[in-house]
């Protein structure tokens, strides 16, 4: 069934159609529509065996959600930047406890200044959790990608939360079409969950969350280390299945836009890259052998991928909508630490671009194309952090 | 062991045990003695959540627990929001939650997690309305954390950071009246127990177990180590603390007040009782003294007054 809709609301039919059982959430804006419409699903009686726990604070909401994934039940959230934000502390219990709950996260600005509109920073910043992130492109990709993140994080081998994130009002508010199959598709796609463990055992209690000594902490740690590689392949394979079923395609962890016979790609996340895949289009007409690498898994972070990218270019235009201060842009930390190794060495350069919601757009990515053009033609890089277009 | 016919049988606690050998609480904790309680009456089908407090030592490091049912350890300040997320769960899953044979969904947390970092997850526990139950077990300070001051603690008392000098400096303000926030909900149920009186408090067990809604149960617990008390003086200690209306014990039930006390027709015992007994009240002097008892007097009498006015 094909339904234009808005981002929040792409996210609000997935986590109908992927059965959830708990929602606990705090409003916020950009992301409130989300919880509103889930909120509508119920008064409607559309959702059977839905629990909808309206808590107190974002903080709660985590708290909540981890509470009912413990007790079995699949639980989903939703929140944006300063409610991302007082939920840190829950997120990394979240994963401790390895407890597969899907949020979604509408990328909003931090304040101060107030800011309501579309930045990387907030999600970027829960990198260290132990969470999987997924950036979506479109309206299609957000449904698609809660769908998903389920199924990655209910996997055996990966049993951890996942971050399905969209940008305030670019997709948030924004009305596309979006393709969503049969129910019955999505059940055989996405079976009730199977958990490991769960505290409604009463024959077999089991203490979740217990002092970890030196002895054993260490090693807690590195099975989370080892199932994030293990999502990488879970990734892979949950991708091709879905394409295979519904078909969209999402095997490749980067999506690689017309980057063969690249001389320069540009790389970045979320829904900039749609206005970039359009702006190459456009380039290519030009004559410019221009690519666009779209990252649509931060974390596990597809260094091989990356790597294969990075042999047969010249150059990468990262385009980052975040900062981390005192450093660079937190996509072009991290893509030029995986180069460090390899033999693969292709000019970087770091562009700051749209933070706080500036736009960004087919123009912008022009000037930046020639800005790289000289750059490789030259062999010299200019600088290596660029905040375009800043107001002087 | 069958008990002998001659042999007066003074406590009518089930005999089984859920809460086993091996904890690793202090000599004398009083809190481990609740929770041997409240596994007591609901056997093994309870699901516990406990933050960060003495109770996630004395259930003891991984793999181990001495607890014979479901236990979740979670953040400090998240008590009544996790168990809210457990009762919807087990609820979306069509489990019976709650009354005869229901599964019963308890926040254990202290003092400091309840009524300071906890009180606002505590409270969208209870406006919910979530079928669970809430257990503050009351040492009146932070105890695994070395001994600070809660909002909990009397005024008057020595903790590591309101300590007694030359300045004479000590815990400046009174005991909050946690019950009185919670009541502020209009919850159905709510009663104050003490481990002295374990009959008194698997009956409160008993009645949060009866009663549909969210309930919630101040534990009065003794701590040796931060009260400076001998080890074996909790249940005295904790026993004197109703005795002299320190500590009062009733019951607040679809808007009732019920004292619920020992001997009822007892004037209080003096306070000085209570806290000769303890450590941290040696830094008291004459005044401070006096301002405790008459806070004490005070509450009661106002206590007495509410159970009246709500007959």
């Amino acid at each position: 069934m094909k339904k234009v809709i808005s981002g929040n609301y792409a996210a609000a039919y997935a986590a109908k159609h992927a059965r959830v059982e708990v929602v606990a959430a705090y409003p916020i804006t950009p992301q409130t529509s989300i919880i509103e419409k889930i909120s509508e699903f119920i008064a409607n009686g559309e959702v059977e065996n839905l629990q909808y726990v309206p808590v107190e604070s974002e903080h709660s909401a985590m708290a909540a959600c981890i509470g009912a994934s413990a007790t079995g039940a699949r639980a989903f959230t939703a929140t944006s930047a300063q409610g991302l934000a007082l939920m840190h502390e829950m997120l990394h219990w979240a994963s401790g406890a390895r407890l597969p709950i899907v949020m979604v996260d509408v990328n909003r600005a931090m304040a101060p200044p107030w800011s309501v509109w579309d930045d990387q920073t907030d999600s970027l910043a829960q990198r260290d959790t132990g969470w999987l992130q997924f950036y979506a492109e479109n309206n299609q990709e957000v449904y698609d990608g809660v769908l998903m993140a389920f199924k990655i994080a209910e996997h055996k081998k990966v049993n951890l939360p996942v971050m399905v994130i969209e940008s305030a009002f670019i997709l948030s508010h924004t009305y596309d079409v979006v393709d969503m199959p049969p129910q019955e598709e999505i059940d055989e796609f996405l079976p009730p969950r199977e958990p490991l463990y769960t505290l409604t055992d009463f024959d077999n209690p089991i203490a979740v969350g217990a002092l970890g000594t030196p002895s054993d902490y260490y090693e807690f740690r590195y099975k989370i280390a080892k199932a994030m590689e293990n999502a990488k392949e879970v990734i892979k394979e949950v991708g091709k299945e879905f394409g295979e079923r519904f078909g969209r395609d999402y095997s490749k962890m980067i999506e690689f836009y017309k980057t063969e016979d690249a001389d320069f790609v540009f790389m970045g996340m979320g829904s900039l890259m749609g206005t970039v895949k359009e702006a190459v289009d456009l380039l290519r007409k030009e004559g410019y052998k221009v690519g666009a690498a779209k990252v649509r898994w931060f974390r596990p972070f597809p260094r091989e991928e990356l790597y294969e990218l990075a042999k047969n270019v010249q150059g990468i235009a990262v385009l980052d909508r975040n900062f981390s201060f005192g450093q660079e842009g937190i996509l072009f930390n991290e893509a030029k630490g995986v180069l460090y190794n390899t033999d693969a060495k292709p000019v970087m350069k770091n562009y700051i671009v749209g933070l706080g919601g500036r736009d960004f757009t087919v123009k912008d990515v022009k000037v930046i194309a020639d800005n790289m053009k000289a750059i490789i033609e030259k062999g010299e890089l200019d600088r290596e952090i660029e905040w375009y277009g800043l107001k002087r | 062991m069958e008990i002998p016919e001659n042999v007066k049988k003074r406590l009518s606690l089930p005999a089984e045990e859920y809460f086993y050998a091996g904890h690793t609480a202090c000599q004398g904790c009083a809190a481990a003695l609740g929770l041997r309680y409240v596994l007591k009456a609901y056997k093994n089908k309870v699901i516990f959540t406990i933050p960060a407090c003495c109770s996630t030592i004395i259930a003891g490091p991984w793999p181990y627990s001495t607890f014979g049912a479901p236990l979740f350890h979670t953040a400090f300040e998240t008590t009544g929001a996790v168990i809210g997320g457990i009762e919807a769960a087990l609820k979306a899953k069509g489990y019976k939650v709650k009354g005869e044979d229901g599964i019963m969904v308890v926040g254990w947390a202290g003092d400091g997690g309840t009524a300071d970092i906890g009180l606002q997850a505590l409270s969208g526990f209870l406006e919910r309305g979530h079928d669970g139950l809430y257990i503050m077990y009351d040492n009146e300070a932070y105890m695994n954390t070395g001994i600070q001051r809660s909002s909990s603690t009397p005024q008057g008392a020595w903790t590591t950071n309101t300590p007694g000098g030359k300045k004479h400096f000590l815990e400046q303000r009174p005991k909050k009246k946690v019950i009185d926030i919670v009541i502020a909900h209009k919850i159905p149920y709510a009663a104050t127990a003490s481990v002295a009186y374990p009959e008194d408090f698997m009956r409160k067990l008993k009645k949060a177990q009866e009663t549909p809604g969210p309930s919630f149960i101040q534990l009065f617990a003794p701590c040796p180590t931060g009260w400076r008390s001998p080890t074996d003086k909790s249940i005295e200690l904790a026993k004197l603390a109703v005795q002299t209306a320190y500590f009062p014990l009733f019951e607040y039930e679809n808007g009732k007040y019920k004292i619920n006390m020992p001997s009822p027709n007892k004037e209080p015992k003096p306070l000085e009782e209570f806290l000769k007994l303890q450590g941290r009240f040696k830094y008291m002097n004459k005044e401070d003294m006096e301002i405790l008892q008459e806070w004490v007097l005070r509450e009661w009498d106002e206590l007495k007054k509410k159970a009246e006015m709500f007959k």
